[in-house]
């Protein structure tokens, strides 16, 4: 939807951070990721500190888009699911209310099976609270609290960071 | 499509380098990346051919700082040129805030600007938006080649809507950043109207 902005709030933020940590604690996980379809990364939790997460959200937003499209080629909805298996880490990758990606990395403390499972339940926990998030999004900004900080930014503001 | 999380206090704009194929997209990019503070940007990811053409696309993050008290990243994108590859070019338009025409001034390459111009406009309006109404800035590149048409007949034929216009040599970096600091303005110009 062109032109709607997608706005997330502390109070969803904090909401898709337990499903995730608890998601991740029950898929023994490395890392959870959620992103956006245009790759913006939402929120994650796990070893991330050896993962470059912005590179990560865009690809995994580049590898679904592709993988849509793939899709509709050959006459089909979706692959609602990606799996990529490594030597050492897998990466299970799905779509959630047909607007953010759920990214999963584990490795051999878990299991393919276990983490479809867990997903599939927590997905549907997710696209409960992404559809407040989206609603949210849609309404005026006012509906934010305290009001939108953007309304006031200044040409002094915006040329303030670009000033070196 | 901006993505403005308050709970990280971040806002993220997307541009993307729109152009014909070899016109100089992922030479802006690269320039950008050289020549920021290790601090301010992200890895460069290049998803090119082994003949170094952009087969999906360039990707490049960028922090601009506080703004608000809100850190402002840009997500820069350019898309594959080449003629072939529209399905990808349809796909990095998604969420766009704003757009960065990189024509090719050499006269032969006339034809391909406006074909992709025309290809843009057909991409955009595909997905809901108007090159009219989006934040867009025109860069006529490769200024220095003997070849290059005059800036005022590249004008005449590629100037869409009264968007600012910059002569560049992205290869030496010419350019590069008057025409990312104006698309970025235009962006949180954009942001400031709430839509």
């Amino acid at each position: 939807m062109p032109g709607t902005d997608l706005v997330l709030h502390e109070e969803e933020f904090t909401k898709i951070r337990d499903v995730i940590s608890r998601l991740r604690a029950e898929c023994n996980a490395k890392v959870v990721f959620l992103v956006d379809k245009n790759g913006q990364q939402i929120a994650a939790i796990g070893e991330l500190s050896a993962i470059d997460t912005t590179a990560l959200a865009s690809l995994a937003a580049g590898n679904v888009a592709a993988t849509d499209s793939l899709a509709r080629l050959i006459g089909e909805k979706e692959f609602s699911v990606l799996f990529h298996e490594g030597e050492r880490d897998n990466l299970h990758i799905s779509v959630v209310g047909g607007r953010v990606i759920l990214v999963v990395i584990f490795d051999e403390r878990s299991s393919l099976g276990l983490v479809r499972l867990r997903v599939k339940k927590g997905s549907t926990e997710l696209a409960a609270i992404l559809d407040v998030m989206l609603k949210k999004s849609a309404s005026p900004r006012k509906a934010a609290a305290g009001g939108s900080p953007f309304a006031e930014i200044t040409d002094e503001d915006i040329d303030k960071l670009f000033s070196d | 499509m901006t993505f403005i999380n308050y709970a990280a206090r971040e806002i993220n704009c997307k541009i993307v380098y729109y152009g014909p194929g070899l016109g100089g997209k992922t030479t802006n990019i690269k320039y950008v990346y050289e020549k920021t503070n290790p601090n301010s940007k992200g890895k460069l990811i290049s998803l090119a051919t082994e003949t170094d053409r952009t087969l999906f696309f360039d990707f490049l993050p960028l922090d601009l700082g506080e703004i608000r008290g809100f850190r402002t990243r840009f997500h820069l994108y350019t898309v594959p040129g080449q003629v072939f590859y529209d399905a990808s070019r349809k796909l990095i338009l998604k969420g766009v805030d704003g757009i960065v025409f990189v024509a090719d001034s050499q006269a032969a390459r006339m034809e391909a600007n406006l074909e992709s111009l025309r290809n843009l406009d057909l991409n955009l309006k595909e997905q809901g938006y108007d090159l009219r109404a989006i934040p867009y800035v025109l860069q006529l590149n490769k200024r220095d080649l003997p070849s290059a048409l005059p800036v005022e007949e590249m004008k005449r034929q590629l100037i869409r809507k009264g968007e600012p216009v910059f002569d560049a040599v992205a290869s030496k970096g010419t350019g590069v950043f008057e025409t990312l600091k104006t698309i970025a303005k235009m962006v949180l110009l954009e942001l400031r109207k709430g839509r």
